[in-house]
């Protein structure tokens, strides 16, 4: 088969994949904070209100996009078209599941397998940063600037705590590709705990951390915060064009969870049983429930806790998050010195 | 036949190309849809329902700007790490392990000090 198709029919697999995902984490967030708030939340669009979100999606497309007199063209229609790339590409280096065999033929299910998967990853979030500066420069107005400042600062404080946080997963497995990264962490340890990147707790704590600040969520949303500068970089936006950006921040947060279980959780590691041919379906499953364990976590988190206040959040970034994850690089660093080739006393 | 290492980032651009068509399609049909009527108040800048005073770009505070350089020094030093430690490995082989380690010590204390140094100069106090 020739590349080209075959990476065609992978890529409508993985944005139809992430289309269907989010119709349902959009129904999902709202149903679950509902339920933590005691309220009923939707439930009249189809069985519990389910098919919610596709009717808010086909509404914004009837509704007109305006364009305020102030906009830079160009840069106000890039925006959330760059927005929803970065978010949909990102998906591509995740694995969903175990190679499955057809025919003889053995197919990864992922996008693609870089062999710089994590760099890849890195690099589409720091993209992500100039939608939002492009959407708030391009609307011309004050809100959308302010909350485009505030917003940009946050995500490369963060990204620089992102990026050290994965450091210690890289020297673990030698490699940033990221199904490497998932297969390194097959079978157990001492015989009982799967061997998960689990171990490098502080890394996973940094890097869920700064993934909430990442995709600007519940306490780090500071950059739509209404009372203050009503909905941030996204003022101006109006119907399918507002409906991209809100499509991006859903996909941004699927993302992140399915980053956290591939690369720390084990991704589709666990026990697979019965015949071969229901046998593939497990890793999949293993894959999904732990993505939306931390979807649900993210929700959590948003009914629980307060917005933090901006310099508070700064301070935290930069004076604790990064100096500790400098330091957790170098105890990593040495522990794998001792393991792999000894320090001078052995 | 395009080896792997090519092959991949084939698929990197199919991957582009078909996001953007999507994306473009979807655009397009609301385009279609969509009722067009620009004129009036609607098309003013938003500013809570008062008309707006001055112009659209105000002045942010340049603190966003250090911001800004800080994470310049951060995400190029990833640059280094990186590569660092993928060849953690290769280093020992050559017998070279220890010297790796401690070399990226050094340049991760250098880091720090920049950090308390930026620190102590009141760059992360907000008044």
């Amino acid at each position: 088969m020739s590349i080209f198709i075959e990476a065609a029919i992978r890529a409508v697999f993985v944005f139809g994949f992430l289309l269907v995902t989010v119709i349902l984490l959009v129904w999902v967030e709202r149903k679950f904070v509902s339920d933590l708030q005691n309220r009923v939340g939707p439930d009249r669009a189809g069985p519990w209100g389910i098919l919610q979100t596709l009717a808010d999606g086909m509404k914004s497309f009837f509704k007109e996009s305006i364009r305020p007199t102030n906009v830079e063209v160009a840069l106000f229609v890039a925006a959330p078209i760059i927005a929803l790339m970065t978010a949909l590409l990102i998906f591509m280096v995740v694995p969903i599941g175990a190679p499955v065999e057809i025919n003889g033929t053995e197919y990864a299910l992922v996008g693609a397998d870089l062999n710089v998967g994590l760099l890849y990853v890195l690099a589409l979030s720091s993209m992500a940063v100039y939608a939002i500066v492009f959407a708030g420069w391009a609307s011309g107005s004050k809100y959308p600037l302010l909350g485009s400042v505030r917003a940009s600062a946050q995500m490369i404080s963060y990204e620089a705590a992102m990026g050290l946080s994965l450091v210690p997963v890289v020297l673990f497995a030698g490699s940033t590709s990221i199904t490497t990264i998932v297969e390194q962490q097959q079978g157990t340890f001492l015989g009982v705990f799967p061997a998960w990147n689990i171990v490098l707790l502080p890394s996973f704590v940094i890097f869920l951390i700064s993934g909430f600040a990442e995709t600007n969520r519940a306490p780090f949303d500071l950059v739509e915060a209404e009372q203050e500068i009503v909905g941030g970089y996204h003022t101006e936006y109006s119907g399918f064009q507002f409906a991209l950006f809100f499509l991006a921040e859903y996909i941004a947060v699927f993302n992140i969870s399915a980053l956290t279980a591939v690369l720390f959780l084990g991704g589709w590691s666990g026990p697979v049983f019965g015949p071969a041919w229901i046998a593939w379906v497990w890793p999949i499953g293993w894959f999904l429930l732990k993505t939306w364990a931390i979807v649900l976590f993210f929700v959590w988190v948003r009914a629980s806790l307060p917005r933090m206040r901006y310099d508070h959040l700064m301070s935290f970034g930069w004076k604790k998050l990064i100096p500790v994850s400098l330091a957790w690089i170098i105890l990593v660093a040495i522990a794998i010195g001792i393991r792999d080739f000894g320090l001078p006393w052995s | 036949m395009l080896n792997q290492y090519y092959g991949d980032y084939v698929t990197v651009a199919v991957f582009v190309a078909v996001g953007a068509v999507l994306v473009g399609a979807a655009i397009g049909m609301s385009k279609m849809i969509a009722p067009r009527a620009p004129g009036g108040f609607k098309d003013v800048p938003y500013e809570s329902g008062i008309e707006p005073i001055l112009g659209g770009w105000s002045q942010s505070h340049i603190r966003y700007y250090i911001f800004a350089l800080l994470f310049l020094i951060f995400d190029v030093e990833a640059v280094f790490i990186f590569p660092w430690a993928l060849q953690l490995e290769y280093f020992d082989s050559i017998g070279r392990g220890m010297f790796a380690l401690i070399e990226m010590f050094v340049f991760i204390a250098i880091l720090l000090l920049g950090l308390v140094y930026a620190i102590r100069k009141g760059v992360l106090k907000w008044e």
